[in-house]
C-alpha cells in the first residue's frame, strides 16, 4: 500500500465537503437523490464539475449496488469506483481508499457519497438485519442491546454510572443549539436523559442516536491540482482502520473496541498524538460509545471516560471539543453516519461554523465505528500538509 | 489447514442443533485446546480441525440488558461466559428480568418448544439446595 504523504507532505486534500438535506424530507425523496444534492454542492465549492468526477465510492443498506445506481442517477462513467461496505465506518475507509487510488493515477477527482430516507420509511425497512441463529432468537434489539451490553460491562468493570453516559447526550445538545443545522436544539438536561423511556438498559432513549433522513459527499483530488481549486484545501494526514467482529457475541473484550488500534495507526502516520487536536468528531450512536472512543483513541486512560465528560468536559466551553455538530445524538443519525463525521470536520478546518466554531481549528481527528462495535477507522485531517 | 466437514451431510449449526434436542449445550475444541464458539468448520486463524465438546452447563453472566418492548413485558438478553472459556448470548429465565446481575451464575436448560429450533436458555444456579449435591 502506498504512503499518503511525500517528502512528509500530503499528497491528497479534501476541495469540497457538503450536507444533504437534513431531518425529514419530502415524500418520495430517495437516497440517490439525497447522495446527488450533497454531491453536487461539494463539487460546487470546488468549482468542479460532474463530467470531472472519475472516481466513485458510495455504501449503503437500502441500495445493494450503491455506486451503480450514483453513477446512473449522476450519469458518470467512473474509471475507479469502490463499494465497501463496513457500516457506519464505510466512509472513513472510502476516503483512505480514494487516497491511494487517486495517488496511483486511477482517478484523479474523487467523490465519496451518502444518503438515507431511514426516516421516511423507517429504520427497519432502511437497514434490514440478517438472521443469526446464535443472537435472533433471544431478540436483542439491535444495534442498541449491543451497545447496552458494552455499557453494562463497562459500568460493572470500572464503575462508570448512567450520570455519566448522559453526560454525553447533554453535551452533544448543547453543541447542537448552536448548529443551525441540527435535528433537535430543545434544551436538555441530565435528569431528561435519566429520566427519558428505558428502552434496553441501562441505554434509554437520549442515549440513542436520532432516527433521520440525510447524507453527505466529500470531493478529493491531488494536492497540486487542490491549489487551483476555489475551496480551501483540508489534507488527510493519517488513516488507519480494523475489523473486530460481526456480532456482540464475538466481540474479544466488551470494554475495549479496535479504535485501540485504528486511532494509534492513525495518529502515528500523521506524527500527531492526542493532545494535538482541536476537534474531536467520534462516531456517537449511542452514549457509550462517545466514552469508549475517548478511552481507545488516548484522550483519557482506560475506564476513566466516565470521570473524562463529566462537568460539561467535552460540551461547548469544556475542555476537550467534541462532535460540535450535535453528533449523532442531536444533529442527525441517517443510518450510516461516518460521512457528516468528515463533513463537520472539514468545515470547522475551513472556519465555516459560525456560532459553533473552534478558534484557529488546525487539527481534527474523524473516528467512524460500524456495526456493533464492528469496525473503526480513524483518519487525521488538517490545515498544515506537512 | 484441513477442510473437516462435509457440507453436504452436516452443517455446524446442524450439529450444534442436534446436540441441543439431546439436552446438550455443545462447543467445539481446537487442537491446541482453545474453546471456539459459535460454531464452524475449522479453527479461526489456524484453519485447523476442530472437535465437538459437550459444555458442563455452567457460566457466569458476562454482561445484561433488560429490553423494554413497548406493550410488552421486560426481558433479558444476556452474554454467559461459559466455565469451558467460551461466550455466548442467551436469556436468563426463572427470575426477574431486572435482577440479572454481571457475575451471577448461571446454568443452561433447553426450550425444545420449537423442534426446528431448539434454544439454550439459562437460569440461576444454584437454583435449590439440590443444585449444590
Amino acid at each position: 500500500m502506498s504512503e499518503i504523504h511525500t517528502s512528509g507532505r500530503a499528497k491528497i486534500a479534501i476541495v469540497g465537503a457538503c450536507e444533504a438535506d437534513l431531518g425529514q424530507c419530502a415524500q418520495g425523496t430517495s437516497p440517490v437523490d439525497l447522495m446527488a444534492q450533497a454531491s453536487l454542492g461539494a463539487l460546487a465549492q470546488a468549482g468542479l464539475k460532474l463530467s470531472d468526477v472519475d472516481g466513485l465510492f458510495s455504501a449503503s443498506t437500502q441500495i445493494r449496488f450503491a455506486t451503480t445506481a450514483l453513477s446512473e442517477y449522476l450519469g458518470l462513467n467512473p474509471s475507479y469506483h469502490d463499494g465497501t461496505q463496513m457500516g457506519g465506518s464505510s466512509f472513513m475507509t472510502h476516503l483512505a481508499h480514494a487516497i491511494y487510488a487517486l495517488d496511483a493515477g486511477l482517478c484523479n477527482v474523487a467523490l465519496v457519497a451518502y444518503g438515507s430516507n431511514q426516516r421516511s420509511i423507517t429504520r427497519q425497512a432502511a437497514s434490514p438485519r440478517e438472521f443469526n441463529p446464535y443472537e435472533t432468537p433471544y431478540k436483542p434489539m439491535l444495534p442498541i442491546s449491543a451497545y447496552a451490553l458494552a455499557a453494562s460491562r463497562h459500568m460493572y468493570e470500572f464503575g462508570t454510572t448512567r450520570e455519566q453516559l448522559a453526560e454525553v447526550a447533554v453535551a452533544a445538545r448543547g453543541w447542537a443549539r448552536l448548529n443551525p443545522r441540527a435535528w433537535d436544539r430543545d434544551p436538555l438536561s441530565i435528569d431528561d436523559v435519566l429520566r427519558s423511556r428505558m428502552v434496553s438498559s441501562p441505554l434509554t432513549l437520549r442515549d440513542c442516536c436520532l432516527v433521520t433522513d440525510g447524507g453527505g459527499a466529500l470531493v478529493l483530488t491531488r494536492a497540486d491540482r487542490a491549489k487551483h481549486l476555489s475551496s480551501k484545501a483540508v489534507y488527510v494526514l493519517g488513516h488507519g482502520e480494523s475489523l473486530s467482529h460481526m456480532s456482540i457475541s464475538g466481540m474479544p473484550s466488551l470494554t475495549t473496541t479496535a479504535a485501540s488500534i485504528s486511532g494509534p495507526k492513525a495518529m502515528n502516520m500523521a506524527g500527531v498524538k492526542p493532545s494535538e487536536f482541536d476537534l474531536v468528531m467520534l462516531y456517537d450512536a449511542f452514549t457509550i460509545n462517545t466514552l469508549m472512543f475517548l478511552e481507545d483513541l488516548g484522550f483519557c486512560p482506560k475506564g476513566e471516560g466516565g470521570h473524562f465528560v463529566s462537568a460539561g468536559a467535552i460540551a461547548p466551553g469544556g475542555k476537550l471539543a467534541v462532535n460540535t455538530n450535535g453528533g449523532g445524538l442531536s444533529y442527525g443519525h441517517p443510518g450510516m453516519y461516518g460521512l457528516l463525521l468528515l463533513v463537520e470536520a472539514v468545515q470547522q478546518l475551513r472556519g465555516e461554523c459560525g456560532e459553533r466554531q473552534i478558534p484557529n481549528c488546525q487539527l481534527a481527528l474523524a473516528h467512524g465505528n460500524g456495526g456493533v462495535f464492528s469496525t473503526q477507522s480513524t483518519l487525521v485531517l488538517g490545515l498544515d500538509p506537512s | 489447514m484441513n477442510a473437516i466437514i462435509d457440507l453436504k451431510n452436516q452443517s455446524p449449526l446442524g450439529v450444534f442443533q442436534e446436540h441441543c434436542r439431546q439436552g446438550h449445550l455443545a462447543y467445539q475444541l481446537s487442537p491446541s485446546g482453545e474453546a471456539v464458539f459459535y460454531p464452524r468448520i475449522c479453527e479461526p486463524k489456524t484453519g485447523e480441525e476442530l472437535t465437538w465438546k459437550l459444555s458442563a452447563g455452567l457460566g457466569v453472566v458476562y454482561a445484561v440488558t433488560v429490553l423494554y418492548p413497548k406493550g410488552e413485558s421486560p426481558y433479558n438478553v444476556v452474554l454467559v461466559e461459559m466455565d469451558e472459556g467460551f461466550r455466548m448470548m442467551s436469556c436468563v429465565t426463572g427470575i426477574d428480568p431486572e435482577r440479572v446481575e454481571i457475575g451471577m451464575r448461571v446454568k443452561v436448560h433447553m426450550d425444545l418448544s420449537d423442534p426446528e429450533r431448539p434454544l439454550p436458555l439459562f437460569a440461576p444456579f444454584p437454583s435449590s439446595p439440590e443444585d449444590l449435591a
